[in-house]
Parts: C-alpha cells; structure tokens; sequence
C-alpha cells in the first residue's frame, strides 16, 4: 500500500513526540542515578549537567548503608510491605469472594458497606483516636491495620469472581467440596492474575508508605524508607550552607533515592502489563 | 435465582414453610460466606466506621483523658466550626485547595488525552510497548522519591536547573521554596508523575471504537488527522466527560502525601490545603475537636460533590455504580 505524505508525516512525529514522552520519564531517573553515583567533588565543579557520569564511586552507598538509620528504615519497610501485603490479600479476598455469589442474603448491604468508605470518612482525627485507642501507635501495626483493605481492590476482586462460570462452583460442590475447599483450591489458583494485580497494587502502597507512618508512628526506629528519606532530603532545604561536612551531600541524598525506588523500577516491567489489565477491570465496572 | 444457591441440596421452596423461616434456611446454607466476610467486616466496623462514629467529638470539647465518649458536649454545638470559619485560615485554605485541585484539573487532562491519542497513532509496535511502559513507571513512584527528584532538578543551591540559570547568567531561584513558583511544581510533577497512568483509560476507550467507521473514512478519503478529529475523539467523549465529573467530586482533595512532602514553612500560605492544615493544627498541636470540625466539614462537602457528580455522570448515562 503506498503510504500518503500526511501518512508519512503524521508517523514520523508520532514517533517523535513519544519518544520524547519516553525520554521525559526516564530523564530525570537517570540523571538522579548518575549523581549518585558521581564522587560529590565532581558534581560540584561540574556545574551542571552529568547523564553519563565520567568517574564511579559507590561511596555515597556505602555511606548511606553503614552511617545513616537507612538499613533499618529498609528493615521496617520490606516487613510492612511483606506482612502487610499478604494480610490484604487474605482480607481482600475472603471479602469479594462472597460479595461475588448473586445469592447471598444481604449482599447489597455489605456492598454498601464497602462502598460508602469510598464517599465519606471520619476523617483524620477520629481515625487517629481510634488507632490510639487501640494501642497501635507506635507499632508496625498501625501502618498495617488501618489500611488493611481498600473498597477498590475488593471490588476489582469481585468483579473478576463475579466473571468465573458457575458451573464450575455446581460441579464442585456436586462433587462434595465445601465453601472454604473451593475458594481455596478452586476459585484462589483461577484467579492468580488479578490477585497478583490486586497484591501489586497493596505492595506498592506498603513500599510507599508515608501518611500512616507520620500520623502514627514516633518511634524513630521504627519509620519506614520514605520518612527517613524525606528528612535526608528536607536537611538542604534549609539555608545551611556552611555547615558542609554536617548534612547529607547530595550525592547521598540521590543514593537514598535510589535505593528506595530501585525495587520498585525492577519488579515494574515483569508485573506493568498486569497493573494496565487490573486497572481496566475496576474501571470497567466499578 | 435457584442456581445461585450454595448448598446444592436446598429443595426447591415448599408452599407450606413460612417466608422467615424461608430466608432462615436460605441464610443458614450461605453460612460459610459469612464467616469469610466476617473478617473484612470487622476491619470495616472498627477502621472505617467507628472513625465515622468518632468524628461526635467535632460536637465535644475533647480532651485525651475522658476519651471520646466522657468528654463534655461544646457549646454553644458548633462552637469549634464557628471558630473556623471565622478564623483568618478559612479562607486561605478553602482558596488553596479549590486553586491546586482546580488547576490539576485544569492542566492535567489534556495531556493524558493527548498521550493517548499518539499512542494509538503509533504503528510501530515495539516503541508504543517501550513507550508505554517507561510512562506508566513514574506513577508507581512515591511523593518522597519525586521530591528528591525535584530538589535535583529544581532546589536553589544545587538544582540542575539553577545551575544552567547561573551559567547562562541569571541568578538561582528557589522554585521549592518560593510562593510564585511552588503551585506550578506542584500541578508540573502531578502531571509528569500520571501521564502515562491516565493514559490507559482513553487508550482502552479508542481500542473499543467500531473499526469499520475508520475503513469507511478512509474509502471517503479522510486523512489521520481528520479521523483523529471526526472518529477517535468523539469516540472517547463520554470517557472523557465522565472522568471530568469524577474528577470535579473530588476537587476538595488537592493531594495530601503529595503536598505535605513537598511543601515547606515558606510556602504555607500558597500551598497548605485543609488537609494538611488538620493534621498540624488536630494532631500536631492535639487541637482535636478543632480538627475533627474541619474534617468532618471537608468530608460532608466531598460526599455531596461526590454523590452530585455521580448524578451528573448518569445523566450521561455512565454511571459508576
């Protein structure tokens, strides 16, 4: 087929605006890696501009892994997102499932029950007092419990239950197996894509965990990988200059930022098309 | 209906039992289901409602030793709301949020639209999955990290971004820390942060558009970009007016995480939202009721966007639930 000028045109700059759309997201991601990577004097008198960093020092790193609260604020963070995320998944799971079954008596009413989180809530204070009340301040637990399910994922569950035959569940039970046998060994292996989708979802928002930790937790051993990070990286946003050799380089404070992004960008690309499927099927019906 | 049931062996109704004891049986052969949601409800009753219970003490004086329940009733009752609205934050908040939310609003929809609509304009397969999948990646980044990103580029002492400023002879500015310049961050990284992410909806909007009208567009002779213009987007029309809608029910929230991490003592007054300024005033400085007013009066407002929006959106007929 002999392509137009406009044709020709016309994908010539789509090719061109996208990849530079590419290029403005992982742009700023390189260049973060490189400064932290490139020993502080060179970033210095570089003035400017390092994509490709000229010499190699993983000494920010070193650092970073032996002086500084990083390591345990790594600690606190894989055990919240480990711990957290298999509690959301059980939790989410034995909600949607039997929101999933059109029989159920008084299923509208726990639907409404889930979804009316989504409109309106207490709002910060209230939450607050109840966590305390609880005795969960200053515990991992406090950012593992409040959040232990969230109303969108239970609905992207139910809605992928909701899509399994049913003749399977007939032919299950016919066949002796109670409720319990067939969420576990039928309905959990058939729905491992959208668990992972939905465990995903839970895993980034443990590895990402800011809010609940400043609201509840005052134990400094006990703060996750973003606060500690956020304090490295407020430290030069005071007008210090001259107290150099005290505060974080800046070499140091991008060292910390790659190591908190870091396994996020290297599980992403295996689990990306997961999230888009995931995404459009709580979209799709709410 | 009966299909539906969970024992196989409930009988079909017989005549002669009673509509409670009916729903009696029916309940009792669904009573593994209940003991699976029981966990989930109880996470529910305690995270979620009993906060909703909690938020009374907006009506009480409260004070941490006689809890929620002794504390003594304010008075006059709304007390701790009149000392808001009348207080010189009210109106700083109130134009802080609706400005933040209305600009991100405002500048953030056309770019995913748009990106999107390249993407499906793409014909070279392997660099549309390359491209999407670089773009989807910020969104999976936390507040924090696009911070640090941020003071990389933009910070006044060793931003990239100042350093070019300097070298091309101008003097650095503290786009971080400076009133004139921190909204426009703040809208800047929403946007590169979602790009791509909000790119998926429409994308997959264009993917369910009817193939035989661009083949007859094309036997009329339209170009690429009239079929852009004629097909595709009012194909995505009530994807976008929809999302519109949904976005205008949430537009008292200006993103917590997102301005607490990035903002600073210096930009208070064009950056603190109602959200951020609860939690200093209520749990910083333990105004409890105080803050408890102000989010119950944020919430209210937000169910009624929320549920008005949703109206609205059925109205197009697309309704979320």
């Amino acid at each position: 087929m002999v392509k137009s000028l406009e044709d020709r045109l016309m994908n010539a700059a789509v090719l061109l605006i996208l990849g530079l759309a590419g290029a403005a997201a992982v742009f700023p991601l390189m260049y973060v890696v490189s400064v932290s990577v490139t020993p502080f004097s060179e970033v210095l008198k570089n003035g400017g501009f390092i994509l490709i960093p000229r010499s190699f020092t993983f000494s920010a790193y070193t650092q970073l892994f032996t002086e500084s609260a990083i390591p345990r604020a790594f600690a606190v963070t894989v055990f919240i997102t480990v711990v957290g995320t298999l509690i959301n998944l059980v939790l989410t799971a034995l909600m949607a499932y039997p929101l999933s079954r059109k029989g159920l008596p008084g299923r509208s009413f726990f639907l409404l029950m889930v979804v009316f989180t989504m409109l309106f809530s207490g709002g910060i204070i209230p939450t607050y007092l109840i966590v305390k009340a609880l005795g969960l301040v200053d515990s991992v637990w406090s950012m593992i419990l409040p959040n232990a399910v969230w109303s969108f994922n239970v609905l992207i569950m139910k809605s992928f239950y909701e899509s399994l035959p049913e003749e399977l569940f007939e032919s299950a039970r016919m066949d002796g197996a109670r409720e319990f046998r067939i969420l576990l060994q039928l309905v959990v292996p058939l729905s491992i894509p959208s668990m992972l989708t939905v465990g995903l979802f839970y895993m980034v928002g443990h590895w990402n965990e800011f809010f609940q930790a400043v609201m509840y937790v005052t134990d400094r051993s006990l703060f996750p990988l973003q606060v500690i990070i956020r304090e490295l990286l407020m430290m030069t946003q005071q007008p210090l200059e001259n107290a150099e050799n005290m505060l974080p380089t800046e070499t140091m404070q991008m060292a910390s930022v790659v190591t908190a992004s870091l396994p996020i960008i290297l599980v992403y690309p295996f689990i990306q098309k997961h999230f888009t499927k995931g995404m459009l099927l709580g979209s799709v019906k709410g | 209906m009966e299909r539906h049931l969970a024992g196989s062996s409930l009988p079909l109704a017989r005549p002669r039992e009673s509509k409670t004891r009916l729903l009696g049986r029916r309940v009792w052969s669904f009573r593994a289901f209940y003991l699976m949601l029981l966990p989930g409800v109880l996470y529910y009753l305690i995270f979620r409602y009993l906060p909703m219970y909690g938020v009374v003490i907006a009506f009480k004086d409260f004070s941490m030793l006689d809890g929620i329940l002794g504390s003594p009733w304010a008075d006059p009752w709304h007390k701790h709301f009149t000392a808001f609205f009348q207080s010189p934050y009210f109106s700083q908040l109130m134009v802080n949020t609706l400005l933040i939310s209305v600009y991100k609003l405002v500048f953030g929809t056309v770019p995913p639209i748009l990106m999107a609509l390249l993407l499906n304009e793409c014909r070279v397969k392997w660099f549309k999955t390359i491209v999407q999948t670089l773009t989807y990646m910020p969104h999976f980044l936390s507040w924090v990290i696009i911070y640090g990103i941020l003071i990389a580029f933009f910070s006044q002492s060793s931003g990239l971004v100042n350093r070019w400023i300097e070298e091309l002879g101008g003097s650095s500015i503290g786009f971080l820390t400076s009133v004139d310049y921190f909204r426009s961050i703040l809208v800047g990284s929403e946007i590169w942060k979602d790009l791509g992410w909000g790119a998926i909806i429409y994308l997959a909007a264009m993917a369910s558009i009817d193939p035989t009208l661009y083949e007859a567009a094309k036997v009329d002779g339209a170009g690429r970009l009239r079929m852009i213009w004629h097909i595709t987007l009012p194909g995505i029309r009530s994807v976008i007016i929809l999302l519109l809608i949904l976005k205008l029910g949430h537009i008292m929230d200006a993103g917590f995480d997102q301005i607490y991490i990035l903002y600073n003592i210096q930009v208070y007054q064009v950056a603190d939202i109602l959200d951020t300024w609860v939690f200093r005033t209520g749990l910083q400085q333990l105004n409890f009721s105080l803050g408890a007013a102000v989010g119950l009066f944020k919430s209210l407002i937000g169910l009624v966007l929320v549920l008005g929006s949703n109206h609205l959106s059925k109205k197009w007929g697309e309704g979320i639930w």
